[in-house]
């Protein structure tokens, strides 16, 4: 519990609300599309040789479904702890960016430290575009409450997803594992595009799909940061052309 | 060293917490290092949520474009088209994300079946 008892003010009872409040997006459907991700995840999982204890244990300790899955990926190459660890370390660099852009929209005046930095371990894509939607309705000193029982309540329900479908995950005909395959494109894409508040967001949305698979191409491994990096430098010059027109 | 390389139960959470969480969270850290030293309307966090979204959407493009387990069986004709079609409805039926994601799932499976 980061928070929710130090602080005289505001009172539990408050806490308490916005905790639950945000615990309520765990039946939403973003969750449920992410929920059907990580049955994905539950299957690849066993494909890699990972037990379930293990598998249900990366859900809680990495939290990142790109991240997760090219632990995976590099496991079934037979890559050494080494080279898994770079592997996941550059699929990860993109969670800066989203915690650097959330964070100031969760701090209220009196938030520890602490509190973000343990909230931090929540933030991944499905929590972050619900948060960057709907943290703006929330009292600015109960978001950090708001934001605790959203992402935990995320993580508790795709432990527990994982959890059951790891055991019946190789029963599924070949089509339907393929399509929930294809629901995590589809919900980022679609989800990514709602959150997007300035244009530049939408250029570099555009951007990073075309140059994500082109640079994997040519400089694997550099894929995801290059992608990033080029594509959101160039809308955010766009964006400065645009204003200085106006 | 592998994760087969030590046969011990807890070896697999020893792994991941070395090749997994201790290179994930690090990141987390360092944005939360980086993001109090910033306003909420500053002006540098056009250039960081463009950064940010250009990254995400690259793993999208990449999800699609080389799949890992069932999904790497089918083909990328019939995957770009789906998720292009789902996103064309959602665009147009006023952002409705369920709309979307039914679209391509449908697709995706008709397409399969009539064997693209």
């Amino acid at each position: 519990m980061p928070d929710n008892s130090v602080l005289p003010d505001p009172d539990f009872a408050d806490r308490r609300h916005w905790f639950l409040t945000g615990a309520g997006n765990v039946i939403s459907i973003p969750a449920l599309i992410l929920f059907t991700a990580h049955i994905g995840f539950a299957g690849l999982a066993r494909e890699a040789g990972m037990t379930m204890g293990p598998a249900v244990f990366m859900v809680l300790a990495i939290w990142a479904l790109p991240g997760m899955v090219v632990l995976l990926g590099a496991v079934m190459s037979g890559a050494g702890i080494i080279a898994v660890a770079f592997a996941v370390a550059l699929s990860s660099v993109r969670l800066t960016p989203m915690v650097v852009a959330l964070v100031p929209e969760l701090r209220g005046p009196r938030t520890s430290r602490l509190t973000l930095y343990l909230l931090a371990h929540f933030i991944a894509v499905t929590s972050w575009v619900i948060a960057l939607q709907t943290v703006r309705h929330v009292p600015r000193d109960l978001r950090t409450s708001y934001y605790f029982g959203l992402g935990s309540s995320l993580m508790l329900g795709n432990m527990v997803v994982v959890w059951l479908f790891y055991l019946v995950a190789e029963d599924l005909p070949p089509v339907v594992a393929a399509g929930l395959f294809l629901l995590t494109p589809m919900y980022f894409l679609t989800s990514l595009w709602g959150a997007g508040r300035e244009r530049a967001a939408h250029i570099a949305m555009v951007l990073g799909l075309v140059l994500g698979p082109v640079l994997h191409i040519f400089a694997p491994g550099l894929d995801l940061l290059g992608a990033g990096l080029i594509g959101g430098g160039l809308a955010y010059t766009a964006h400065l052309f645009e204003r200085r027109k106006r | 060293m592998t994760l087969g390389s030590i046969d011990a139960w807890w070896w697999p959470y020893l792994f991941i917490l070395l090749a997994g969480c201790a290179t994930t969270y690090p990141w987390r850290a360092l944005g939360v290092y980086l993001g109090g030293r910033i306003r909420d309307d500053a002006e540098i966090l056009v250039l960081v949520r463009a950064v940010a979204t250009a990254l995400v959407a690259a793993v999208i493009g990449n999800l699609v474009c080389f799949p890992s387990g069932p999904a790497a069986d089918t083909t990328v004709t019939l995957r770009v088209a789906a998720v292009a079609a789902g996103f064309a409805v959602y665009f147009f039926s006023g952002r409705k994300v369920l709309t979307g994601i039914i679209v391509a799932e449908a697709g995706f499976v008709i397409g399969f079946y009539l064997g693209i």
